[in-house]
């Protein structure tokens, strides 16, 4: 038995504490009109507005975008937002992570506040994903596995996070039914969020009719090809309150990698990327699992959401299926999970959706989440994950300093 | 100084249609077909001349229990090489692990293109430029859509190691008969081939066959009693027993070495897939003539004895084993595996 | 149409994908697929070399992939599988040769040479490894 082995990643801590003055989100879904720069504009634009501020007063923005080449033949995000934004000539940065760019952006934003360099930046993620046909979206997205070991063989995404799952009903028990509930939950949250992709309910019963993709994860275990963006506005805790009555301040910011292929992984029904970030951010934040009033999970698909409330320390391993079956991510439960929808029912702009956590864990910090608001949310908890876990962010946020 | 076969595989892939789901379609008598063949072997989607050379090429280097750098020739014979231009043979090569000291080639001559391989690694083994040569014959036959040839076109391997180390069987001489004779042909950028209908029987395969077999007799100064198994190209299933009768023959020297009725015409591996089963229950001492025929036209006759050392070895699985069963296509996934349809998209 | 590469992108890793060859570690005995420069365990105290694996491994997790990815439209369903090597290594491939009721976790397989895809009409043709399960004996 190969187990977990605990690493300590230094004695990280920053400069000084940040917080999060403005949001802004585009509606989820599929915008034929908006390409890629109008979609990071319109994010940027209302989160500038949230904060109070004006766009003179940015010093450098930071945007995640998995796969603007592939899928809009557009490289150089940081040119495009850079101009777009009509933020010439301060500096941009593009993020890569794959799934988790949104999150690396946000990583890399707080990095450069922390650090006491800058004091007024945008953190953004955006995706355009809806300019090339079906197949062509599959084969940008295929490059977040392992090129020529995974995806040379005929994996898909989806066929990865199935094997997961296979082996997670085979280890521990995990049932059809309790996937399920994870899609259900999400659409049922979702219904309540005005950007959210779909915002229809959907029983365990159209989830288990629904084509299969990969056994078995079917059609509705799986994220949507979505286009989106959201920006949030970041600046030094101390100036803070002068922009906002309700600035949110990163309580930890922390970040793991392991190795690209699933198959190589110590353990396949674990993301240890997971486990060794939310290690650090527990650390950093002076907190534990138990502490946590609701979370943002990487739910690319339903088997994804399941072990991360284990990886994430929610519930013990291989006991995922029986957390959300007891109800306890449910808004109302131990720890409401995904309020937004999720990547699931929100969508999953792949660029924007580290970020997009980041903005539902601020909304409901400050008592803005209306009918899907976790009562008395203190402490927020955003999981982003890159591909099948090479990659995993994990961000600690409060609405106390 | 002997010469002979060190090592032989073969392979015939799992996939079948019977010939009445053909004859369906078409509206043919499903009686008559009978008499040709009862169904036939079909590649798999993922398999082709090379993954099956391999495969053949593998269980002839367990036969033979040679190291593979040892090889210092290979040549693959077929008529449905994957590229019309880059050797197969370089790929087996590379999959086999054999490169990078030797030679190789691939070579064309219709269903006899494995046999002319066997005779080019005979003399370069004989010569001493090389210890052990390996020539397969490997083939994904495709037949017209509605042509007789459909109901045969079949797919298989067969690999065989000459050398002068060791050998299992000695090959004691060869003797060809090779004219030019167009009874069956393909154009290059064409599909499928053509053939000349009746003047495939008399003119082309009789004719070489049996001019190859008493040619071979007549140089070894021998008759057919003096042979206890004869394996003679497959096809279909009447011909080889037609070319039996003639040269006097008995069926049951036949029967072990006749596949066709059950796997169709596996093309340049079929003589050597035949030959394989035979090997299989040979004892030393057996004499066996093997003829093989390629259209265009021409035969490889070989006699072949086999020695003591056929006991040593250690098979994988039989010819017998492997085809035993098989997985049934019906006529729409048959031509769905076959690439017949048009329009499909990547 | 798919997205096709140079030849040399295909042609590196002929040897290691036609041969299932991988890397061991001098070190720390671990072996890993594809071929490493660096041991994970070890880092650059290890020391890599080169190993041709046998081929004989048993299914470690396996699904069935029914919406399939560019250039591989004509071979859906297919199953593919993460292959746990009698050496220790991990790959994934796909399982052939069998229906899809007939794979369970920690059935054996053998490897063997098979064409992986074509690269359109006019490219290359693409081989590798891919498992069929192996009937017990």
């Amino acid at each position: 038995m190969n187990n977990f082995k605990p690493v300590n990643f230094g004695n990280m801590k920053p400069a000084r504490e940040v917080a999060v003055i403005g949001i802004g989100l585009t509606k989820f879904g599929e915008h034929w009109s908006m390409g890629l720069k109008e979609l990071a504009v319109e994010a940027g634009v209302k989160a500038v507005e949230d904060a109070g501020i004006s766009g003179q007063d940015l010093q450098l923005v930071v945007g995640g975008n998995m796969s603007g080449g592939l899928f809009a033949g557009q490289e150089h995000g940081a040119g495009l937002l850079a101009d777009y934004l009509g933020l010439n000539p301060i500096p941009a940065i593009r993020t890569e992570g794959a799934c988790c760019s949104g999150g690396l952006a946000v990583r890399v934003g707080y990095l450069a506040v922390a650090s006491g360099m800058y004091d007024f930046v945008a953190v953004g993620g955006v995706e355009k994903m809806t300019d090339v046909y079906g197949p062509q979206a599959a084969t940008a997205l295929s490059g977040a596995m392992d090129y020529e070991t995974e995806a040379y063989f005929g994996a898909t995404f989806p066929g990865i996070y199935a094997l997961i799952a296979k082996r997670h009903m085979h280890d521990f028990g995990t049932t059809r039914r309790q996937l399920s509930l994870v899609a259900v939950k999400n659409h049922s949250n979702a219904v309540h969020n005005p950007y959210a992709q779909y915002r229809k309910k959907i029983t365990v019963e159209d989830v288990e009719r629904s084509a299969m993709v990969a056994d078995p994860l079917r059609l509705l275990d799986c994220s949507p090809i979505t286009d989106g963006a959201v920006t949030i506005i970041i600046v030094p805790a101390d100036i803070a309150k002068k922009y906002t009555d309700t600035p949110v301040y990163f309580k930890a910011s922390a970040q793991a990698s392991d190795t690209l292929s699933l198959f190589s992984r110590r353990s396949i029904t674990t993301l240890d990327a997971t486990m060794h970030a939310v290690r650090e951010a527990y650390r950093q934040a002076k907190v534990s699992q138990k502490q946590i009033n609701l979370a943002e999970v990487h739910d690319c698909f339903t088997i994804a959401e399941i072990c991360a409330y284990e990886d994430l320390g929610f519930t013990q391993k291989g006991r995922g299926g029986k957390f959300i079956e007891d109800g306890e991510s449910e808004i109302g439960g131990k720890i409401p999970v995904n309020t937004s929808g999720g990547l699931k029912a929100k969508g999953h702009p792949v660029g924007a959706t580290g970020v997009a956590q980041i903005a539902e864990i601020v909304a409901q910090l400050r008592g803005d989440a209306g009918k899907r608001q976790v009562k008395k949310a203190e402490i927020g908890l955003a999981h982003n994950v890159g591909g099948s876990g090479a990659t995993v962010t994990v961000h600690i946020l409060s609405n106390k300093r | 100084m002997k010469v002979g076969i060190a090592g032989y595989g073969a392979y015939v892939p799992r996939w079948r249609i019977k010939s009445t789901n053909i004859a369906k379609v078409w509206g043919s008598d499903p009686q008559r077909l009978k008499t040709l063949l009862e169904e036939k072997s079909v590649p798999g989607q993922d398999e082709d001349t090379a993954t099956m050379a391999v495969e053949a090429g593998l269980r002839a280097l367990s036969v033979a229990g040679i190291d593979p750098q040892a090889l210092g020739a290979i040549y693959v014979g077929s008529e449905s090489h994957p590229y019309a231009v880059k050797p197969t043979a370089s790929i087996v090569a590379e999959a086999l692990g054999a490169t990078p000291e030797l030679t190789a080639a691939d070579l064309e001559f219709a269903c006899k293109a494995g046999t002319a391989g066997i005779q080019m690694c005979m003399g370069l083994v004989e010569s001493r430029r090389i210890r052990y040569g390996l020539a397969i014959g490997s083939d994904t036959a495709q037949g017209r859509p509605g042509d007789e040839l459909e109901y045969t076109a079949a797919a298989g391997a067969g690999a065989y190691i000459i050398g002068r180390e060791n050998i299992i069987a000695e090959i004691e001489d060869t003797y060809s008969f090779t004219t030019d004779t167009p009874d069956f042909w393909r154009r290059e950028g064409e599909d499928f081939p053509r053939h000349g209908g009746r003047f495939t029987g008399e003119p082309a395969y009789f004719k070489h066959t049996i001019s190859a077999s008493n040619g071979l007799l007549k140089k070894l100064g021998r008759t057919v009693n003096d042979y206890d198994y004869f394996v003679f190209h497959q096809p279909n299933a009447k011909f080889p027993l037609t070319a039996a009768r003639m040269l006097g023959v008995p069926n049951e020297k036949v029967m072990p070495g006749l596949l066709v009725p059950r796997i169709g015409n596996t093309y340049s591996a079929a003589t050597l897939i035949g030959l394989a089963r035979v090997l299989d229950s040979a004892k030393p001492g057996d004499r066996i003539l093997a003829t093989s025929f390629g259209s265009g036209a021409g035969s490889d006759s070989f006699s072949i004895i086999v020695t003591k050392n056929i006991n040593k070895i250690r098979r994988g699985e039989t010819v017998e084993e492997m085809i035993k069963h098989g997985k049934y296509l019906d006529y729409a996934e048959y031509i769905k595996f076959r690439g017949k349809i048009k329009g499909v998209t990547a | 149409m798919t997205k096709e590469f140079a030849v040399p992108f295909h042609w590196r890793r002929f040897r290691e994908r036609y041969q299932l060859i991988g890397s061991e570690c001098i070190h720390c005995k671990k072996s890993f697929y594809p071929i490493r420069v660096i041991c994970p365990s070890c880092r650059r105290s290890g020391h890599m070399k080169e190993i041709k694996f046998s081929g004989s491994g048993k299914v470690y997790s396996y699904t069935i992939i029914r919406a399939p990815p560019e250039g591989f439209k004509e071979y859906a369903p297919y199953i593919i599988a993460i292959i746990e090597l009698d050496e220790g290594a991990k790959v994934l491939s796909q399982v052939v040769d069998c229906e899809p009721k007939d794979v369970k976790i920690g059935i054996r397989v053998k490897s063997c040479f098979r064409r992986i895809r074509s690269e359109n009409e006019t490219g290359l043709v693409l081989y590798g490894f891919k498992f069929k399960p192996v009937l017990g004996r």
